[in-house]
């Protein structure tokens, strides 16, 4: 048992750090050191902007989607090695963000079901973040259950014809492709009647309009199909298999190994270790340390069980479960640390001025954001599912509409 | 990265399990639960001829030599088998008090009878209620001979000899505290049994009426020595606690799979997959917080102190809520005798509370951390 790399992967973090080191835009690293908590802004950059400029001069490196082949635009890094690539790329891996729904979920999407044109034509220019791609999955009536969308997709001639409306969409105001998942049959069960596709974002009849969050902010979108055009060389699987080609992309998006989840507990510790109560410090405080330590041994409970994947990769090994436990835990975590911390701060912890002493607004942003971390990509429910059902063994839901033709399953308002 | 236990260790581990599963299944317990037998003693013996109870004592003093990595994958099965033998009061606490501060003379007169099975041993520290501190030694030591009470006692109704803490000063600083080695088949300790929770373990009280005692290591250092002892106990029973808390698991999951209501297996419902879904979680955190509580320990880190206080806090929680779930999953039967369900519920909840309680693990590691981010 121990902590080292072996000799190649020493070899290998010791090339990537001189690179870093050498290319990386230092002039934003204390910004980003400073953004934690998921949230990323930069004061007088747009923060695809300065994105879009790393990740360009990572693919002139060699060094973006590293794990992918080469002809795709990547290094044919191994699993190890993209972890040790992420721990050297630090705060600079948050420039990352507007890239990640593409290299995590749409790529190896089309990498696994696109045309070998379809594959050397799109991902190396989404690898080198000249072309940003979004995903278009849920809908307003279709969250946890996906297979439930509505989304038409009719086919013309050599075309197909897309009407609906696709929401939770991160990114779609700067996306140039989006990777679609419409209903091709509304006649047979609803898994079975599903198509994949990949469109330009540009196209005709497709419209964008940001959803102002419950925290205020916009970071999601809703998108509208009115009547758009998709060539039936854009479909990724054959027609009706959308939803054996939705389970590559959403198995990538709970593949998280070596991710940035925040946990809250840095923040606090160093929150309660200053925030000074009528008796003392909040740190002191028996009530305070007690759960204090709670939230640490989980936050260090996730970092271990993360090295535990991290290992597994380092021995050529498919990790284990486990790593599926990491938003449940960090999510609800979030929250409840936020809740607390105002708590320690009395009537005036619901102030959200950046300029209140002690912690900036950070705990009250937190609290309104966590929410989400508990919802998007998966609700705490579904991941408790998924859990219970793939690593436990435990039986599905029984599904009443599994048999029933889409068309017939009883929805609100039909 | 290496985070895990060596293909060797990983064997160690599955004939630990599979030694246990026939040594030890749940009818032996029931044994020692039901008061036929203060401890397994043919599964002592068992013990001491796999090598598992001198696993980490060095080769000179009659043990393997192996390590505390071989000894961390032992108690995971340990606790997984609820083995009622005194393993934890001996092996991590009595044990690891000698190999610490002992004389080569002490370490020559205990270890090899440990690695053999011929001596429990156990650590004499509590004196009523409260958590581990100086303060609350009373205990008096003075010319050789030890007065005053001790209890509870781990395992002390059956322990052969006992590591006592006593007090040798009294300027209120640590360096009052000084460890003893009693021999309790030598006279002048009465010992009497106490009932616990946990009916698998014996407690026990310790009345000193001028035992005869041997100094182990320098007067004044008992306390740095109990702290040492009690961090390395800290990851070994948490380990067990892990163990436990893994079976607790698989039985509600067996019997979510196996009990039929309302026409389906009840795993089927989502309100009892997600309660089976989050003992996952806290067992999967506990056991990543004893990996690094091992790989501290094996190494004498000095990440030591907090990592064996994480560890301790994640796996007494994760044992606890596992077992108490258990139970839930199981519905009425789980509260029956007969259903093993309580005997995990029991031991979780006492095995909480030997080595200092949950919210004296809490307090440590936060000493701890603020001790790491001011250095």
């Amino acid at each position: 048992m121990n902590f080292d790399d072996t000799p190649q992967e020493a070899e290998f973090r010791a090339v990537a750090r001189k690179w870093i080191a050498a290319n990386a835009p230092k002039e934003f690293e204390e910004e980003l050191s400073k953004s934690s908590l998921g949230r990323i802004r930069l004061a007088k950059h747009d923060m695809v902007e300065v994105g879009k400029a790393w990740q360009k001069k990572k693919a002139e490196g060699g060094w973006a989607c590293l794990h992918w082949p080469k002809e795709y635009g990547g290094r044919g890094a191994t699993p190890i090695e993209r972890v040790i690539w992420q721990q050297e790329e630090g705060v600079y891996g948050k420039l990352t963000q507007p890239f990640q729904i593409g290299e995590g979920m749409c790529g190896p999407t089309v990498m696994a079901w696109g045309s070998e044109d379809a594959k050397r034509r799109y991902l190396p220019k989404l690898a080198s973040g000249e072309e940003i791609w979004c995903q278009l999955f849920s809908e307003p009536s279709a969250g946890s259950d996906v297979a439930g969308l509505r989304t038409r997709a009719e086919k013309k001639g050599d075309n197909w014809v897309v009407n609906g409306q696709k929401i939770w969409t991160s990114g779609a105001h700067y996306s140039d492709y989006g990777l679609l998942i419409a209903r091709t049959d509304p006649n047979v069960p609803k898994h079975k009647g599903l198509t994949m596709f990949f469109l330009d974002m540009k196209s005709p009849g497709v419209e964008v309009r940001p959803i102002k969050q419950a925290n205020g902010m916009q970071e999601f979108n809703e998108v509208y199909f009115t009547d758009v055009v998709i060539p039936d060389s854009q479909r990724l699987g054959a027609v009706g298999e959308g939803w054996s080609v939705s389970l590559t992309t959403l198995m990538n998006e709970r593949m998280s190994i070596g991710s940035r989840l925040a946990t809250g507990v840095p923040e606090m510790f160093e929150f309660c270790s200053n925030l000074m109560l009528e008796d003392g410090l909040a740190i002191d405080d028996p009530a305070v340390r007690s759960k204090l330590a709670s939230w640490a041994v989980k936050a260090s409970g996730l970092k271990y069980t993360s090295y535990r994947a991290i290992s597994a990769l380092s021995k050529g090994e498919r990790p284990g479960p486990e790593n599926s436990i990491g938003k449940l835990v960090s999510g609800l975590m979030l929250q409840d640390i936020a809740t607390y911390a105002m708590d320690l701060e009395g009537a005036a912890g619901s102030l959200t001025g950046t300029d209140e002493e002690q912690a900036n607004g950070q705990f009250q942003q937190m609290l309104l954001s966590s929410p989400s971390m508990r919802i998007a990509g998966g609700t705490d429910e579904i991941l408790r599912n998924i859990i219970a059902e793939r690593v436990l063994g435990l039986p599905g839901d029984i599904r009443v509409d599994k048999d029933v033709p889409y068309n017939k399953i009883p929805t609100k308002g039909r | 990265m290496n985070f895990d236990f060596s293909d060797e260790q990983k064997q160690m581990r599955d004939e630990a399990r599979k030694f246990l599963s026939e040594q030890c299944p749940p009818k032996a317990v029931r044994e020692v639960l039901d008061g036929k037998a203060p401890y397994d003693k043919a599964l002592w013996k068992g013990l001491a001829e796999m090598g598992f109870l001198g696993v980490a004592i060095p080769e000179q003093f009659g043990g393997a030599g192996a390590g505390h990595l071989e000894l961390c994958v032992i108690a995971e099965e340990m606790g997984r088998a609820l083995a009622p033998v005194p393993f934890s009061s001996t092996v991590y606490l009595a044990a690891e008090a000698i190999l610490i501060a002992g004389s080569d003379a002490q370490k020559q007169k205990w270890l090899p009878k440990i690695a053999s099975g011929d001596a429990i041993g156990t650590l004499a520290l509590f004196e009523g209620k409260g958590n581990p501190s100086p303060k609350a030694v009373k205990v008096t030591a003075n010319g050789g001979v030890l007065n005053g009470i001790k209890k509870p006692v781990a395992d002390g109704a059956i322990a052969d000899f006992a590591v006592v803490a006593a007090r040798t000063g009294s300027s209120g600083r640590e360096s009052d505290i000084s460890l003893f080695i009693v021999d309790l088949k030598a006279g002048g300790v009465e010992v009497k049994s106490l009932t616990n929770i946990d009916l698998t373990r014996g407690q026990a009280e310790f009345t000193f009426k001028d035992a005869k005692a041997e100094p182990l290591g320098a007067t004044g250092e008992g306390w740095s020595v109990i702290t040492q002892v009690l961090d390395r106990a800290a990851v070994l029973t948490a380990f067990e606690q892990v163990g436990g808390a893994d079976r607790a698991l698989e039985m509600g999951r067996d019997y979510a799979l196996d009990r039929i209501a309302f026409g389906r297996p009840i795993g089927s419902f989502q309100a009892v997959k997600h309660m089976l879904a989050d003992m996952y979680v806290s067992a999967t955190l506990a056991r990543s917080n004893c990996y690094y509580g091992a790989w501290a320990l094996s190494t004498n880190a000095g990440e030591l102190p907090e990592a064996a206080a994480a560890a301790r806090i994640s796996a007494t929680q994760a044992f606890q809520h596992c077992a108490k779930n258990n139970i839930q999953v199981h519905g009425g039967m789980g509260f029956t005798w007969e259903f093993d369900c309580h005997m995990y519920y029991r031991r979780a909840n006492a095995v909480a509370l030997g080595l200092g309680s949950l919210s004296y693990w809490e307090d440590a590691l936060i000493d701890r951390m603020r001790k790491k981010n001011a250095a």
